[in-house]
């Protein structure tokens, strides 16, 4: 027994240089960091208020929005050394589901980032290869069962001007082949100051998701004429508009 | 001695429900591995279908079926996936030229036999679906078909008292997912194929034909097998053979899938394997018999607009030729395939 006692020793001292060394190791390695992605969402200059609150559109048409829900992918964040840092996960964005305005990208390595990719849209792969889960999961109620492919964004609501029964106008964008492709990425810059990414503490962006800009340009949405986009008919022309919907509020 | 008779009793009906219980299932409907195995026909293409991403287990495979058979699946509790998809007529509904849903509803098109699923590329009369796995969620949420919704589905599922159990032995979890129930559909699916028709067995040489059997063969492959390509008798491709549009249906086929003008009434060019069994014809089911089928195209009265262009020129087909197409034709069902027992309702008892 007492023979064993150098021995046991002796293990220990192993043990510890052996975690010293990987503890050092670990500083060479390229440190990691965690940034939010806070989704605000407005139409206009107003915040967003499902039911409720009534909106004005380009035309002085009165609305009301009941529902919007988007696929966000493939989200990039570029360096100023132009390294690139890119998630390859799928989100669904729903304005109904706080839960969802805050996209968690985490192991995002430190340094300066000036902007921001970010993709509207299931990509072709998603679109073609079976049963998907997660985000991606047909329960979702973003999926098309007869013509498959991905709903990527449903903004659906009220409006006077509607011919619609009920008075409704429903947008449902999607498609993933040309010419209806509907995927559409946006960048965006972040002017004002870069975003730093470091081990301590999240960093944040805040985006304003403007969804007014939908029914705006290129394409003026009139209601009258245009409530229902359900199909490819029409729907590069809103996948065109919602492009523009995401500005960089602030960056920390 | 009335107690020990009595306990005599009682210990053989012990003995009895110990042994009850270590009955086999009914060997009807019990799969094995073997039964399970994808074999691809000689001459058979490669199939589309990627069974590294869902093997096909025995469990699987069972689960698959009973989903198949189940009407629980319907809004309406009396809506299975068989209702409209009968083994005994190659999983096409018989004698329905459009078949009715949930609630009475009407649909809108004739429902397809069920073979050969993973040799074809897309599903559906227009092609709109591209895999197999997804192919089920239309018919479950088609408002004239079952009428649900599937997250309605997946809760009723795990609600159930047998399913999750079920869902656990073929892939290990309890839970029941959206993606695990399609693919064991898609695993029962799989293997209905076939390729055991008195055409394949002659082709083998283990069958002989008869003279309009024969006869009908050739003039098939000079006339017919342009579209009807051996040995899927599909090409699977989409084309207008001069159907005037229905205009209480307004289907355009695939025009509605791609929007594409050229695609104005093009539908899927349907296997002719087991046509026997899986009359009325067409999209709509508007041709009770191969009968009228061959008259549509030895008339060659076709609707012009967008007419494939195999059919500008004329076919020509007379009466004897058309009868010997049409013996040639029956020689294309399969009974292997109409009478596997692995195919079979696991809800009835032998």
């Amino acid at each position: 027994m007492i023979k064993l006692i150098p021995y046991s020793l002796q293990f220990i001292a192993g043990i510890a240089v052996l975690v010293a060394a990987m503890s050092f190791k670990s500083i060479d390695r390229p440190v990691h960091g965690q940034v939010k992605i806070q989704l605000e969402f407005y139409v206009g200059n107003e915040k967003l208020v499902l039911d409720t609150f009534t909106y004005k559109n380009n035309l002085g048409q009165l609305y009301t929005i009941s529902k919007f829900k988007c696929y966000l992918s493939n989200i990039s964040l570029i360096q100023t050394n132009k390294k690139e840092f890119t998630t390859s996960e799928y989100y669904l964005v729903d304005e109904d589901d706080v839960d969802s305005k805050v996209i968690n990208l985490e192991n995002v390595p430190s340094g300066e980032y000036s902007s921001i990719n970010i993709t509207i849209g299931v990509d072709s792969i998603h679109n073609c290869s079976g049963v998907q889960s997660g985000a991606l999961d047909p329960v979702k109620g973003m999926f098309w069962a007869w013509n498959t492919g991905y709903i990527f964004m449903k903004l659906e609501g009220h409006s006077p001007e509607s011919k619609s029964p009920g008075n409704i106008f429903e947008y449902h964008i999607g498609g993933f082949k040309e010419p209806n492709n509907c995927i559409r990425t946006v960048t965006l810059k972040f002017e004002k100051s870069t975003l730093s990414v470091l081990r301590e503490e999240a960093s944040v962006i805040k985006i304003k998701v403007d969804l007014s800009e939908i029914l705006k340009t290129p394409t003026t949405v009139d209601f009258p004429k245009l409530s229902s986009v359900t199909d490819f008919n029409n729907a590069t022309k809103i996948a065109d508009n919602y492009k523009d919907m995401f500005t960089i509020i602030e960056v920390k | 001695m009335k107690l020990k008779s009595i306990s005599i009793i009682c210990f053989l009906m012990m003995m009895l429900g110990l042994l009850y219980s270590f009955a086999p299932d009914n060997p009807y409907f019990a799969i094995s591995k073997k039964d399970v195995a994808i074999k691809v026909p000689k001459g058979f293409p490669k199939p589309y279908y990627d069974f590294t991403k869902n093997k096909v287990t025995p469990d699987g495979f069972n689960l698959g079926r009973k989903l198949f058979y189940d009407p629980i699946l319907s809004n309406d509790y009396f809506t299975s996936c068989a209702s409209c998809h009968q083994r005994f007529a190659a999983f096409a509904h018989i004698d329905h030229p459009i078949s009715h849903g949930v609630i009475g509803k009407i649909g809108k098109r004739n429902v397809p036999a069920l073979q050969n699923l993973i040799f074809q590329k897309e599903f559906m009369w227009d092609g709109g679906i591209n895999h197999l796995d997804l192919q089920p969620i239309a018919p479950i949420t088609g408002e004239a078909e079952m009428g649900e919704t599937m997250e309605h589905v997946i809760y009723k599922l795990q609600n159930d008292s047998v399913y999750p159990k079920l869902f656990y032995k073929a892939f290990g979890d309890s839970i029941v997912t959206t993606e695990n129930f399609l693919k064991s559909l898609s695993q029962f699916l799989a293997l209905m194929i076939s390729a055991d028709s008195r055409y394949d067995n002659y082709l083998k040489g283990k069958e002989t034909f008869t003279k309009p059997e024969e006869e009908g063969l050739k003039i098939f492959r000079a006339k017919c097998s342009s579209c009807h390509k051996e040995p899927l008798f599909t090409d699977n491709s989409y084309r207008n053979i001069g159907l005037k549009p229905d205009s209480s249906l307004n289907d355009y086929g695939r025009k509605s899938i791609t929007g594409y003008p050229d695609d104005f009434m093009k539908f899927r060019v349907p296997s002719l394997r087991n046509v026997e069994m899986t009359y009325p014809y067409m999209h709509d089911g508007r041709f009770k018999n191969l009968q009228q089928v061959m008259n549509h195209y030895a008339e060659g009265n076709f609707f012009g607009i967008n007419l494939d262009h195999e059919l500008t020129k004329t076919v020509g087909l007379g009466a004897t030729e058309i009868s010997n197409i049409t013996a040639f034709l029956k020689t294309l069902t399969d009974k292997t395939f109409l009478y596997d027992r692995r195919f079979a309702d696991p809800n009835f008892r032998q």
